[in-house]
């Protein structure tokens, strides 16, 4: 049923852009590491910061709040944040949030890099 | 107090630790799957638990990792089958009037638990605990229209 995963957080970077990608569940014990890889790639003053979520089943509004976070830091840089290919379960928690408006979202990594 | 009477299927006690949490939510979706419900929404009444949880760990245990979270979970027999969550802490008692979600329009970290609580339960119940501490009461119904569409992504 529910396969929950320790969270581990890879960085990678793609011309210009950086990306965090995570694999594993987004919740009140995994969000601090990824606010702090977050805030690592963001001291690079990327002009372009990706967060890869196609490895990420679960997240719960620390992860949220840490992307809010981190999509006003990227605005203070005038640097753009997009979110991509998130799966369904994690999809209907920024709609119920309504954050899906708030959020550039790319369907794929290469959206999110061509955007 | 709501009508549905139910007997507790399973009872667990856990600490006020993060790392926890993983546990109590593949319980909650594994006991949602059992009443019916799809993939979707197994998820979505284990992340209404699960910012429950939060909820008491950051705001009514201060992040103390040493106290305890009692969580009741049953599931009643008759159509349509509902599933019925019991949280009790023994954290500080606040009013209940002053639980409430924020306004959305305003974009900023923190303060989404309640609001997404409430978007995902039908019946979102606060109330004191005696002696002390506080009793959330979660209610999620598989309303016929849901459980057609369960049964629909199934086949």
């Amino acid at each position: 049923m529910s396969n929950t995963q320790q969270l581990e957080i890879f960085i990678e970077s793609e011309g210009d852009a950086k990306i965090v990608r995570p694999v594993g569940d987004i919740d009140l014990s995994g969000a601090p590491a990824l606010r702090q890889q977050i805030s690592q790639a963001q001291q690079e003053h990327p002009t372009r910061l990706i967060v890869d979520l196609s490895g990420v089943p679960y997240m719960d509004s620390s992860g949220l709040a840490t992307l809010v976070e981190a999509m006003q830091i990227a605005r203070r840089n005038d640097a753009l944040l997009i979110i991509c290919s998130l799966q369904d379960k994690v999809r209907s928690i920024f709609e119920i949030a309504r954050l899906d408006m708030v959020f550039k979202i790319a369907q794929s990594r290469e959206d999110a890099i061509s955007m | 107090m709501t009508a549905i009477q139910t007997n507790p299927v399973v009872r667990l006690e856990i600490a006020s630790q993060p790392e926890l949490l993983a546990g109590a939510r593949a319980l909650i979706a594994a006991m949602a799957q059992r009443c019916g419900f799809n993939e979707i929404m197994c998820g979505q009444i284990s992340l209404a638990v699960d910012e429950a949880l939060c909820n008491i760990i950051k705001h009514g245990y201060n992040c103390r990792e040493d106290e305890r979270i009692w969580i009741s979970i049953s599931i009643t027999e008759t159509e349509p089958k509902s599933i019925k969550i019991i949280i009790e802490d023994t954290a500080d008692q606040i009013e209940v009037s002053e639980i409430r979600s924020r306004d959305l329009d305003d974009v900023r970290p923190g303060g989404l638990g309640v609001h997404i609580i409430k978007e995902i339960m039908d019946v979102v119940e606060y109330e004191h605990r005696q002696p002390r501490g506080m009793r959330l009461t979660l209610i999620k119904t598989n309303k016929p229209s849901q459980a057609r569409e369960n049964k629909e992504q199934k086949t």
